[in-house]
């Protein structure tokens, strides 16, 4: 089997007594999608904060990239991408300033600035809005723009903050097709969702009650480990027992 | 550095677009630095008079004319009841009453002595203390005239006098605006660049951009000098304008002293006061709470700096508070360099404190800016 490029062993995050993320311990293989499910307040966002080097874990250990998650933090930001669940291209920058900012402080140079912008602008069909301000896109839009801008730098892994809250199934549809060709060309990809139709698409799952990860497998195999017809029902099953309230 | 050249292209392109910001950094300093000197006057004028004249005889009148003619004071009101001249006083109408005793003249002429009684409304201290300083000048110069008048200079026999001759060094037609101008300029510089370096960076933590730019690998040093320089240069810039234009094309004021020693100064004041916005927006989560600390800073800054009381009449406790504060030294170096000319080593002090303060406030910011929680 390939060398994993997320290895977490018990990992953890405490405020106070409050375990936030309590001894996580899973794989991501590269080119892998990996759906990192659970109810909100579960713990997913602090969970995928450590693996980013945003936040240093309490306990337990971790490699991104083959990289210490807590030593290593900014040698692990050149090798992952990020689109958190806030939008956070510049709105008052147009399509190409964003790109050409992004891919700057990535270290690309202006020769592959240009070139990754072309063809990420073809890809997504946005040659007559390359020029307007990121700001005045529809939002399903900005979204794929935002997921393109963040492998712009080909990273090893790229996390997925619920990258589709609020768009339309038709460009849900389109984004997931981007995900695959992100994992098409050896990316992997960390994705936390609340659609049950888009955790089907992915290649591994985890469900995490409390800060704890109850369920690990591709979702045929939760289905059948659970008797349930859909991916709905795994998640009721599993999110039942949950202590904690949502926020 | 590339990665500098990118934030750097970034920032000006957002601050450029920004339509609602523009004319607040640039047009507004320049506003208020043509109108503030206008009211931040010293000059006590207009003051109103009311005069209470029992006498009615040319001595009185003479004395009120020249009172009239000095162009410190306006006539209230005349009249010989002092209650209903006292009653403009209660009604703010008038801030000094001036009682003109009956038998001014007569007293005067005989016994060469006479008393004038002046009440003063004493709610504004400087305004009375000035006005009440100015009519007694005024009635001494009028009592020196009697005197020559009516003593026949060669039967004159001197007491001595002692005559006070003063010269006035580096304002010699003691020109207010002259003193305000750069100090007032000073404080202008110091809440532009504090407020808009504050809320840029706390902007992007509301917006949630500052999460992205925390993922990248970028260096904290270069994000902190993306940020900071901008406002750096537009600080200059700012200062260039309200100097050369505002400065020397509506008040006429000439620096007298070394162009490259007070922009060497600016130079460094301006990383310290950056420094300060950054410190604020590191412990902000809003913009609506870094502009209510900003504001507390610079409320205090300014009017604990100098620009328009002097520090010296202040009291100790608050002699130190002014001492720390960088504002005060950033006012005392325009005027000593704009107005005197001082050179280096007149301000040589003032350099190594603002040194500290650009260090202090820029590394207190750097460790409490954090890319990782």
């Amino acid at each position: 089997m390939k060398t994993p490029v997320i290895k977490a062993n018990k990992l953890t995050k405490r405020f106070g007594d409050f375990f936030a993320v309590n001894e996580i311990s899973f794989e991501v293989y590269p080119g892998e999608i990996f759906g990192f499910l659970g109810a909100n307040g579960a713990g997913k966002t602090t969970a995928m904060r450590m693996l980013c080097g945003l936040s240093i874990p309490t306990g337990g250990e971790a490699q991104v990239a083959g990289y210490n998650v807590f030593t290593d933090t900014e040698k692990i930001k050149k090798n992952i991408g990020y689109m958190s669940q806030k939008f956070s291209l510049y709105e008052d920058l147009t399509v190409l300033e964003n790109i050409n900012f992004f891919g700057g402080i990535y270290g690309l140079t202006d020769k592959q600035i240009k070139e990754k912008s072309e063809k990420l602008i073809a890809q997504l069909g946005m040659g007559s809005e390359a020029k307007k301000l990121v700001g005045s896109l529809p939002l399903g839009w900005k979204q794929k723009l935002a997921f393109s801008v963040s492998i712009l730098h080909d990273p090893k892994i790229v996390f997925l903050d619920e990258p589709t809250g609020g768009v339309d199934p038709i460009t849900r549809r389109q984004f997931w097709d981007l995900i695959y060709d992100a994992a098409d060309n050896g990316i992997s990809v960390f994705v936390t969702t609340h659609y049950m139709d888009e955790a089907e698409y992915c290649n591994r799952i985890s469900m995490m009650v409390d800060g704890k990860i109850m369920a690990l497998d591709s979702p045929a195999n939760l289905k059948k480990q659970f008797s349930v017809a859909s991916m709905d029902e795994v998640f009721f099953e599993l999110a039942r027992g949950a202590k904690r309230k949502a926020d | 550095m590339r990665t500098i050249k990118f934030l750097l292209q970034k920032e000006f392109k957002q601050i450029f677009r920004n339509k609602g910001l523009l004319p607040v950094l640039f047009i507004a300093p320049l506003i208020q630095l043509i109108i503030l000197p206008l009211a931040a006057d010293y000059e006590v004028k207009n003051i109103s008079l009311a005069v209470v004249d029992h006498d009615h005889s040319s001595y009185s009148r003479k004395l009120v004319s020249k009172v009239g003619s000095s162009g410190y004071f306006k006539l209230a009101g005349y009249n010989e009841s002092f209650s209903n001249m006292f009653g403009l006083l209660e009604s703010d109408k008038a801030d000094l009453v001036l009682e003109i005793p009956s038998g001014f003249e007569k007293t005067l002429v005989k016994e060469q002595k006479q008393k004038l009684f002046i009440a003063v409304n004493a709610i504004n201290g400087v305004k009375a203390g000035l006005g009440g300083a100015y009519l007694s000048g005024i009635i001494r110069d009028y009592n020196s005239e009697i005197r020559a008048q009516w003593i026949h200079p060669a039967k004159f026999n001197p007491a001595p006098v002692i005559e006070v001759t003063s010269t006035n060094w580096y304002n010699p037609f003691m020109n207010y605006k002259l003193f305000m101008v750069p100090g007032i300029l000073a404080v202008l510089i110091t809440m532009v660049g504090g407020y808009m370096c504050a809320l840029n960076i706390v902007k992007e933590k509301e917006l949630g951009t500052i999460e992205q730019i925390n993922v990248t690998p970028i260096k904290k040093a270069h994000f902190i000098i993306g940020k900071l320089l901008p406002f750096w240069i537009i600080g200059i810039f700012i200062f260039t304008v309200g100097l050369f234009g505002i400065g020397r094309l509506v008040y006429g004021i000439v620096p007298a002293g070394s162009m490259f020693l007070l922009y060497s100064f600016l130079s460094i004041y301006l990383v310290a006061l950056l420094g300060f916005g950054l410190l604020i927006s590191t412990f902000s989560e809003t913009q609506q709470q870094a502009m209510s600390v900003a504001f507390f800073f610079v409320m205090i800054f300014m009017l604990m700096s100098g620009l328009f009381t002097p520090i010296d009449s202040m009291p100790g406790w608050a002699k130190t508070m002014a001492n720390c504060n960088p504002v005060t030294y950033f006012i005392e170096v325009m005027r000593m360099i704009v107005m005197k000319g001082s050179g280096f080593v007149n301000i040589w002090f003032h350099f190594v404190v603002v040194i500290l303060f650009a260090i202090g406030l820029n590394g207190w910011a750097m460790l409490n800016y954090r890319k990782t929680s």
